[in-house]
């Protein structure tokens, strides 16, 4: 985390001196601040309205009815949490809301999924396979209908907006096949350092 | 009204039905969740500000442009259209940013061109990587993120090569 921000802040710095947008970086600062702040904001509304619903949901039996169903895959690529861990269910319920394109429900369940894996097998320092693996799955998740991508097309008058939607369903789920992939070879490398 | 307006009400409805017939008391088990889900925001919030204040730093720094236009030659050797390239580096660093770059293509090549398709793709078959890293990690207490972002990133890199291709063949 340190070395990703300070690369991040080190790398800005070199550049905008070169290109001369410096005052742009320090405008980009405190507008930055302002969208954090903003993001927290629109997180705690939607975040408190679906951690409800999944309370809700998970008293009637209803999440462990979705569960089951994608359990066979989750289980493999989250090898590491204990069976009946309370975090798998967040973690399909959060596949299904990507595949959907809820982002405003994936998001604040993924992010109870990452606190519940933490408090099961986090150790406080490293970050965990399974969030690793969590975290790549929601950079790289493939969604059946890119709904804002094909209103913006027909906007611009294309002859056939939907067109494209094959295309980026092959190129999403290659680049989430090779994203899971890469994880589980890295995975695999830091385990023999440890031993 | 589009099918896709439905899925989120629905969902909504479907999870509170199911909950009364299940006899929960859906309106105290709603607001237990819901109080856990205000204190999660109030604590990632502090993380979120300096990671959101340094990839603002970096997107305004004009890094995208140096490395664009050093991958020109090496893009148009793959045939992948050159007014992509800026958007294919911002992708993973800005969501907002890159349906900015998106309409700015769509507006200036047409949406039917190689470029506008070649736009539509890049942003719709990938996520904003640096944002999902942001907000995910900022809601544990982790120091070393070990290999997250690399594989994020190859997921990013071999999307945009798998663009490059898909086009070539389907286009």
């Amino acid at each position: 985390m340190k070395y990703v921000i300070s690369l991040l802040v080190f790398l800005s710095l070199i550049f905008s001196t070169i290109n001369g947008k410096i005052n742009n970086v320090s405008e980009s600062i405190i507008s930055s601040t302002n969208n954090a702040l903003e993001l927290c904001f629109s997180l705690a509304g939607i975040m408190a309205l679906w951690s409800g619903l999944m309370n809700i949901a998970e008293k009637s039996g209803l999440v462990k009815k979705i569960n089951r169903l994608l359990m066979p895959v989750i289980s493999f690529l989250f090898n590491d949490l204990p069976k009946g861990s309370k975090a798998l269910p967040l973690i399909s319920m959060n596949i299904t809301a990507n595949i959907l394109g809820l982002a405003n429900a994936s998001t604040p369940i993924g992010i109870s999924a990452m606190q519940q894996i933490d408090r099961e097998v986090g150790d406080g320092k490293n970050a965990t396979n399974s969030m690793i693996m969590l975290v790549v799955l929601n950079s790289a998740s493939i969604q059946i209908i890119p709904t804002t991508i094909i209103a913006l097309r027909a906007r611009h008058g294309a002859a056939n907006a939907a067109e494209v939607m094959p295309v980026i369903w092959i190129v999403s789920i290659v680049a989430c096949f090779s994203a899971v992939f890469a994880t589980k070879i890295l995975n695999k490398r830091k385990k023999i350092e440890v031993k | 009204m589009k099918f896709t307006d439905f899925i989120l009400p629905v969902i909504i409805v479907f999870i509170i039905v199911y909950g009364l017939l299940k006899k929960v008391d859906i309106f105290t088990s709603f607001i237990d969740g819901a109080k856990k889900g205000l204190k999660n925001a109030y604590e990632i919030c502090p993380a979120l500000i300096i990671l959101l204040v340094s990839v603002g730093m970096i997107r305004s720094s004009g890094a995208i442009d140096f490395i664009s236009q050093s991958l020109r030659s090496f893009a148009e050797a793959l045939g992948f259209p050159a007014e992509c390239i800026p958007l294919a580096i911002l992708r993973p660093v800005s969501g907002s940013g890159s349906i900015a770059l998106l309409e700015d293509v769509l507006i200036n090549y047409g949406p039917d061109s190689l470029a506008g398709k070649t736009a539509s793709i890049l942003v719709a078959s990938s996520e904003t990587t640096f944002y999902v890293f942001a907000v995910y990690f900022a809601s544990v207490k982790v120091k070393k993120t070990r290999h997250a972002l690399a594989s994020a990133l190859i997921g990013d890199f071999v999307g945009v090569i798998a663009t490059a291709v898909a086009i070539k063949l389907f286009f």
